[in-house]
């Protein structure tokens, strides 16, 4: 048997000098792949669970017609702009303030420096939750707010919910901007900062023009989590009576009854956002790693347009 | 003997918290003169060219650059910190090269020599830019212009970060070990363009292990240990025929 097997390869290249490279055929290898068994077994498995997960929903007392009846109602479109509103103009105020107790943490006076650390220590340490009734409820120990001869009215005309909302959401999401922004202050080399102090450069100018571009590499991945983040915590200002996305639907849920089909279409709603700011972060990272890779990769799109050029070519070859 | 040296140290002392790593340099410097400082790592070398340019503050003694004391003013016989924004003013003058070149990965090797004169100096965009399209032809990288830096190999890197120190037109360069960082291949085109420079009467200050360099190009040498200066004199003259017993020492492992 040994015998015969041996000799079949060393038959084959013409020139007879076995042993050599061109015993190996150029041709190339048409092997028997390796049966996965157990990846088919997981895949039917992970199936089957679906299907009854599917099939339970489609049995379950849920008027479907009501989804895409209220999916487009005019309330819910308004609930939506405002969750992207305060969303927005939170996160915004969180990146500021960021920006602001970052610097101040990073400075060299211990007083701004220990104040920063408070503003996170308190802001990162309470629920928004809570942050957001103590807004809401500073009527109660403040009724009046005084603010000498500039400003002076009731406590509770001043703290609407969008106020409440806007303080709550935006002042905890400073303390959270504040530490991404250090961490990416602090991992741009020191080398930088003294190439850019040796060109004359002062502080300032140095650390806009050469620290933060470079921070932001650090800063925007995980700003646009914390962004993707706050489209949904938003939905905790209904405690401060805030008409966001979950309130309208929970008003329509109130007087339809139909509770369950009102979150579904609340959910659809938050899906579509958090999905659509996604692909913004994916292109604002890329706009922002200039520089650190050798070549960009392709953008999705790019990467169909180029499959689409390699499943042409066999084709031609044929 | 009336010329101002451009660089004089008296005394110079730096420690960094218990360790004392300058203990009294004197030297000067005169222009158009390219000197190089040689030594032992841990010598103080690199730390004395940050003192030039105020990238460290000097603990005692005094350092002056073309007449004006360096970090200070003096009233009397009191000396006044100066602020931050006088220190960046005086560092204008002053050129700098790094071992590991740091240059500004998100700018373009263009747009990195283009920024300080916009920044600092105010200049236009466009006199900034044929400026550093000179800059970058001298130093024979005008085809890698619009190169971010991770797409150049080491020398050019370095290279480009000459041409940026450059364009400030600096009476002053100070070069720290600009080669060591380089493949032994990449030194040579880093050299020429300091050799370039040093043929231009630019006063060069070079923290080097070229003793080659040093021999060649050099006007004067200063070989330090531990954190005083132990010999100095005609770069010949001391790699050649070392007196002291540490340059000996030194320069038997080196050469």
């Amino acid at each position: 048997m040994t015998d015969k097997f041996d000799k079949e390869p060393a038959d084959a290249p013409s020139s007879g000098s076995a042993g050599t490279a061109t015993a190996v055929p150029a041709e190339a290898i048409r092997a028997i792949p390796v049966r996965h068994y157990g990846r088919w077994i997981s895949a039917v498995v992970v199936v089957a669970v679906l299907a009854a997960l599917v099939f339970s929903f489609s049995q379950g007392d849920v008027r479907w017609a009501t989804v895409p009846e209220k999916l487009f109602d005019h309330s819910i479109l308004t609930g939506m702009w405002h969750t992207i509103l305060i969303s927005v103009l939170s996160m915004l105020m969180g990146l500021l303030l960021g920006v602001l107790f970052a610097v101040m943490r990073l400075s060299k006076n211990p007083v701004t420096g220990g104040v920063a650390w408070l503003y996170i220590w308190f802001f990162r340490g309470t629920p928004v939750y809570v942050q957001l009734l103590i807004w809401f409820n500073l009527a109660l120990i403040f009724p009046v707010l005084n603010l000498g001869p500039i400003y002076k009215n009731n406590m509770v005309d001043v703290m609407t919910p969008f106020v409440a909302a806007l303080l709550g959401l935006g002042l905890n999401e400073g303390a959270y901007m504040a530490e991404i922004v250090r961490a990416g202050i602090q991992s741009v080399d020191e080398g930088q900062t003294e190439a850019s102090h040796a060109l004359g450069m002062k502080q300032g100018q140095t650390m806009r023009r050469v620290v933060l571009p470079q921070a932001m590499r650090v800063i925007i991945p995980p700003s646009g989590n914390e962004f993707i983040n706050m489209l949904k915590t938003s939905s905790l200002v209904v405690a401060v009576q805030y008409q966001d996305l979950l309130r309208s639907a929970q008003d329509i849920a109130a007087s339809s009854f139909a509770t369950m089909e009102m979150f579904f279409v609340a959910s659809i709603w938050y899906l579509a956002l958090t999905s659509v700011f996604s692909v913004g972060q994916y292109y604002l990272e890329r706009r922002f790693a200039r520089g650190s890779l050798r070549s960009l990769p392709l953008t999705p799109w790019q990467k169909i347009k180029a499959n689409l050029s390699t499943l042409r070519r066999p084709e031609v070859a044929r | 003997m009336t010329v101002q040296p451009m660089v004089k140290a008296e005394a110079v002392h730096k420690s960094f918290g218990l360790a004392h790593i300058l203990k009294g340099i004197e030297l000067e410097v005169a222009p158009r003169e390219v000197f190089c400082l040689v030594g032992p790592s841990g010598s103080g070398k690199s730390t004395f060219l940050r003192c030039i340019n105020h990238l460290e503050q000097i603990n005692a003694g005094r350092l002056w650059v073309d007449g004006e004391l360096v970090g200070y003013r003096q009233k009397g016989d009191k000396l006044y910190e100066l602020k931050d924004s006088e220190v960046a003013a005086k560092r204008r003058d002053i050129g700098m090269v790094f071992q590991r070149f740091n240059l500004f990965p998100h700018m373009t090797a263009i747009e990195n020599v283009m920024e300080a004169p916009m920044q600092v100096k105010g200049e236009s965009k466009a006199t900034a830019r044929a400026r550093a399209e000179r800059l970058l032809d001298r130093v024979g990288l005008a085809d890698k212009a619009a190169n971010y830096p991770s797409q150049l190999s080491g020398g050019q890197q370095q290279r480009v970060a000459i041409a940026r120190a450059l364009a400030m037109e600096p009476k002053l360069m100070l070069f720290d070990e600009p080669t060591s960082a380089l493949d032994p291949e990449l030194v040579g085109d880093v050299l020429d363009v300091m050799r370039g420079l040093a043929e231009d009467g630019m006063t060069m200050i070079v923290v080097t292990h070229e003793m080659g360099f040093a021999r060649e190009v050099g006007d004067a040498l200063v070989f330090m240990d531990d954190g005083i200066v132990v010999e100095a004199g005609n770069p010949r003259d001391v790699l050649n025929n070392p007196q002291h017993d540490r340059t000996k020492a030194f320069l038997s492992k080196v050469l």
